[in-house]
């Protein structure tokens, strides 16, 4: 892709802060769907850990 | 038929189901959102009217569809949890709130930065917005309800009624574009057989919705997984899993 036609492609046609803004909500959306599930098992797992010797 | 549900709703046996079933999910939803973005913002021409903003439609579209989805999702296990008091069903209802929140959320940013450039306002208090807006007090309802409750079991109950009800306003938000003259347009591709969208723009948004779709799977599982290990952290199963550091 030549630099001209990618500064066309990030332009948006005008576009730009709406288009790769909606793009970047749905990324934050999408990674925290994935990372939040894991913070909470992390947490479950130190929770775990504590009560592990044999009460 | 009713054995296998019953194996389906043992905590111990659906752990480790939902854990074979994770990667698959995760690597699904990859490729089809993966996918999905290439084709939304590559390969697929501007759209006549709408130009290159009409690319929005490839998060907003999913987005919207997911926050409805999981609620009937959320809604159905509540019923079941109110009915036949299966654990499995209460964990549905507290796990799937958290995700359908941040949908329903992905689907009103989206949808304000959209009608900016081409309806001129951020924000206007029409029927589908509002109603939109409705849905996610309802999912932050869910979670703050789950939250007050001291009680596990109280509290998944209590979160199954509220969930229960507000499935109304699901139907609303439906058929808001209908029922009521909206600035918001209507549906693009559930014509079935004949969508108003060439084949172009219809795939990507496809393979998006999917790719959201199993990513909603994947965020269920996990948090369905984290449900029942500290539901019952002190059974015989949650320690067989932490000796073996499957947990």
């Amino acid at each position: 892709m030549s630099s001209e036609a990618l500064h066309q492609f990030l332009q948006m046609g005008g576009y730009a802060p709406f288009v790769w803004g909606s793009f970047g909500c749905a990324a934050l959306v999408l990674v925290w769907n994935v990372l939040a599930p894991r913070w909470q098992r992390r947490a479950l797992r130190q929770q775990l850990e504590m009560m592990d010797p044999d009460d | 038929m009713w054995t296998w549900f019953h194996r389906l709703a043992s905590p111990p046996w659906f752990y480790d189901f939902a854990g074979r079933l994770l990667p698959w999910l995760g690597l699904a939803s990859l490729l089809l959102i993966g996918y999905g973005t290439v084709g939304g913002l590559l390969l697929a021409p501007p759209d006549y009217q709408q130009g290159e903003a009409f690319r929005i439609i490839y998060v907003h579209v999913p987005a919207a569809w997911l926050s409805l989805q999981v609620y009937l999702v959320m809604a159905l296990a509540a019923a079941i949890a109110l009915i036949w008091r299966i654990k499995l069903a209460e964990c549905v209802v507290v796990a799937a709130a958290p995700i359908g929140a941040s949908f329903t959320a992905l689907a009103l940013v989206t949808g304000m930065l959209w009608g900016k450039p081409m309806w001129g306002a951020y924000w206007v208090w029409d029927a589908r917005l509002t109603s939109e807006l409705v849905l996610l007090f309802l999912y932050l309802g869910v979670i703050g309800l789950h939250q007050a409750f001291e009680d596990a079991r109280a509290g998944a109950r209590a979160c199954a009624l509220l969930a229960l009800v507000g499935v109304v306003n699901v139907v609303i938000v439906k058929y808001s574009v209908e029922w009521w003259n909206s600035l918001h347009q209507g549906p693009t591709i559930s014509k079935i057989g004949k969508p108003s969208i060439s084949l172009e723009m219809l795939w990507p948004l496809l393979g998006m919705t999917l790719g959201f779709m199993t990513l909603f799977g994947h965020a269920l599982l996990r948090r369905l997984q984290n449900e029942l290990l500290q539901r019952e952290a002190r059974s015989q199963w949650v320690r067989e899993r932490w000796a073996r550091g499957d947990v």
